[in-house]
């Protein structure tokens, strides 16, 4: 966990005091909403179909015990009792007051949490691998340059009205868990061959109605050039970048019609002008930053407890570890995954009791850590392995011990029309149905990983695009018509899917959907085959064919 | 529109000339861009102090081997969703050395002043009466600042450094 200090604390709440003077001047009508929406949307407030959205970043998607507290206060205080964790690392809460505003940021403010650029036309909350620090096999623990990048980017004096919004992710692991390539900049942390850490940068990718998957600009940046080389891409974009169609303003426009080399040597002679300057990490500072990290005392524990294997008898808790269950660096500790994605529920919400109750579950087998990962699902990132069990029953109470992690009922969406003012047609009843149809665990599993992401419209904050399945909401003569891809992927070999089809009607995708999974499983090989390798391996064809030859 | 400058409501020197309007023999003008490309020497050669109008999609390094000569740069912000002339501003100051006014027009509101100060920032064509007024109150609002820029206020990541050896000078 990052601790913020005095310094830290004192520009939040500095925040919070000139919003609320903004609100104010917006009640009284000194702001013109036109002048105000842009303020309000630099701190996370939408003017959604019914309400106000209030969006809250949880940096690099690590919360403590009582920020979660305080998130689920929020949606107590606030709202109405629930929130919604979104595909980057934020949390939404649908139902806010405009005059309550000030407040509930100051109650976040208490506990180091900020709405700041979680909308707007600026950098928005950096996100990374919600496995970060834990996972095994990293290069180092990617958040403490993480903190450094939002603390950079946090009020930034020249880059506050880019073009457009502008994203950025960082991984450290050889399997992507934040989807770097489909961000504006991608980081991965690297060696090079002297032993020093630095990074891969990608730019330009991104979703929406142009997708792109990011290049790479540059194969290794030293780590403490890494502030002075964002801010040469920042620059180029903000100068170049398209400001006459919305539609064509995110860098991987700028990027696809400059061309990747163009673009880099516009990054590289701006980049020499300031690479050596006040940008410049150096070592104390990265050590200054990476002290406010606070990392469990961890126990000599055994690989194998006693009470993981008298559990194991037990199927249900089995189906449940084997899916939630991931390896952590520490032996005798696991990673948990913990399922938002209830059959017949929303996917990524959850209610106020249950943050209250997961904020002490982790006090108690976690140190007090929850982290929040872009498939919408959150994790305990330091369970001592004999307290799974434990752990999994207090979970079940709960509602929260899903065994489907990563399985076909473990869907990614966007809040679609039945919240969204963008959206042109409805995500969650979608998900909400394809959940009931394999609620069945045997069949689930048999399918095996599967990822299915809806998206309510173009925008594709579902990220539809990169699903293995993808599903589209689009508007069609007054109607809702759903277009279907097959063969995305958000991870280290990230693809974009492609359609197999004429577009369906509402009531007939859940219908496609069993479709596809069943030519899948006539189609592949052998069982340990993923539905996303029997579509590299055939392509689209045999999928459309099967799918489509009744209809 | 209220200009404030060195911090207060200020008046303004400067006169806009328009593209056709004869050149006054005295007193301080700002000209567009295009009349100043065309213009340059007569522009430079008469009395009085001489300002440029630069919209923010034209390169600043056209002006730079000009920026000894001349008083004012305004910059424009033709709505205040643009930022471009953030970047040139940060440029002319900190790559070109450029201390002369530096001019913030356009759409300027009380919202911006903090980043149009750290960018280098001097002087602003204020919008709105109560905006120019709050000036001095407004840009008071923050005393943290994260990112390191040309006009030298210490970063957050800085004064961390010296907190951390004053501690250590008094143990």
């Amino acid at each position: 966990m990052y601790a913020y200090d005095e310094i830290d604390r004192t520009l939040v709440n500095e925040r919070v005091s000139e919003f609320r003077d903004q609100v104010k001047r917006r009640l009284s009508g000194e702001l013109t909403e036109d002048e105000f929406k842009i303020l309000r949307l630099q701190n996370g407030v939408y003017l959604q179909l019914h309400a106000y959205m209030f969006r809250v970043a949880i940096p690099y998607g690590t919360l403590s015990s009582d920020q979660l507290r305080r998130l689920a206060h929020i949606a107590r205080r606030y709202d109405r009792g629930y929130g919604h964790f979104t595909t980057r690392q934020n949390i939404q809460f649908n139902w806010i007051k405009l005059a309550e505003l000030p407040d509930a940021l100051a109650d976040l403010a208490e506990v180091g949490i900020h709405a700041m650029q979680t909308s707007g036309n600026n950098m928005r909350n950096v996100t990374s691998d919600q496995w970060a620090g834990v996972a095994p096999g990293e290069i180092e623990d990617p958040r403490i340059w993480s903190e450094l990048l939002r603390q950079h980017t946090t009020l930034h004096p020249e880059f506050s009205f880019l073009p457009r919004k502008f994203k950025i992710a960082i991984t450290a692991s050889d399997h992507d868990r934040a989807a770097i390539k489909i961000h504006d900049i991608g980081l991965r942390l690297v060696k090079n061959e002297k032993g020093e850490t630095g990074f891969e940068v990608l730019v330009g990718g991104g979703l929406g109605r142009t997708p792109f998957i990011a290049k790479t600009i540059k194969h290794f940046v030293h780590g403490r050039d890494i502030l002075s080389y964002v801010e040469a891409i920042l620059r180029v974009y903000n100068q170049y970048g398209r400001r006459d169609n919305i539609y064509k303003a995110r860098i991987k426009i700028l990027v696809h019609e400059l061309g990747i080399e163009k673009f880099s040597r516009e990054v590289e002679d701006e980049w020499q002008h300031i690479r050596g300057s006040s940008l410049q990490i150096d070592d104390e500072v990265i050590e200054d930053i990476r002290s406010r990290f606070s990392y469990p005392a961890y126990e000599k524990l055994p690989h194998m407890p006693d009470e993981l294997r008298q559990a194991a008898a037990d199927p249900a808790f089995e189906a449940w570890r084997k899916n939630s269950v991931a390896s952590h660096k520490v032996q005798g500790y696991s990673i948990v995954t913990i399922s938002l994605k209830p059959v017949g529920g929303p996917p990524g919400d959850a209610t106020a009791e249950q943050m209250d109750a997961l904020a002490d579950l982790a006090e108690k087998y976690s140190f007090g850590e929850i982290r929040v990962g872009h498939e919408q699902n959150l994790a305990l990132p330091h369970v001592a392995k004999r307290d799974l069990p434990a752990l999994w029953r207090a979970l079940d109470k709960l509602g929260l011990a899903t065994p489907n992690v990563n399985l076909i009922s473990d869907i990614i969406a966007c809040p679609g029309l039945d919240y969204c003012s963008l959206a042109n047609a409805r995500s969650i009843p979608i998900a909400q149905e394809l959940t009931r149809r394999f609620a069945n665990h045997e069949l689930a599993n048999l399918i095996g990983r599967l990822h299915i992401n809806i998206s309510g419209c173009i925008n594709a904050c579902g990220h539809h695009h990169v699903g293995h399945i993808g599903i589209l909401g689009v508007e069609k003569n007054g109607e809702e018509v759903y277009q279907i891809t097959i063969g995305g992927r958000a991870d280290e070999n990230a693809a974009l899917g492609n359609l197999i089809g004429p577009g369906v009607k509402f009531e007939e995708v859940a219908d496609v959907i069993e479709d596809v999974v069943e030519a899948y499983l006539a189609l592949r090989e052998r069982p340990e085959e993923l539905f996303i390798d029997t579509v590299k391996r055939l392509g689209v064809e045999p999928f459309k064919e099967r799918v489509y030859a009744t209809r | 529109m209220p200009l404030v400058k060195g911090g207060k409501i200020a008046d303004d020197t400067f006169t806009r000339l328009a593209d056709d309007a004869p050149l006054p023999a005295s007193g301080d003008i700002l000209v567009s861009a295009d009349r100043f490309v065309k213009d340059t020497d007569a522009l430079l050669a008469r009395a009085g102090r001489l300002g440029v109008i630069w919209p923010n999609n034209r390169d600043i390094e056209e002006l730079v081997p000009h920026l000894a000569r001349l008083a004012a740069v305004a910059l424009v912000f033709p709505t205040f969703r643009d930022g471009r002339a953030y970047s040139q501003a940060r440029l002319l100051r900190e790559r070109y050395a450029y201390r002369g006014e530096l001019r913030a027009t356009g759409q300027v509101l009380r919202d911006q002043f903090v980043f149009m100060l750290r960018a280098g920032f001097d002087s602003f064509e204020v919008r709105k009466q109560a905006d120019a007024e709050a000036f001095a109150q407004t840009v008071k609002r923050y005393s943290v600042f994260y990112q390191p820029t040309g006009d030298g206020r210490i970063t957050a990541l800085h004064r961390r450094m010296q907190l951390r050896h004053s501690e250590g000078v008094g143990t």
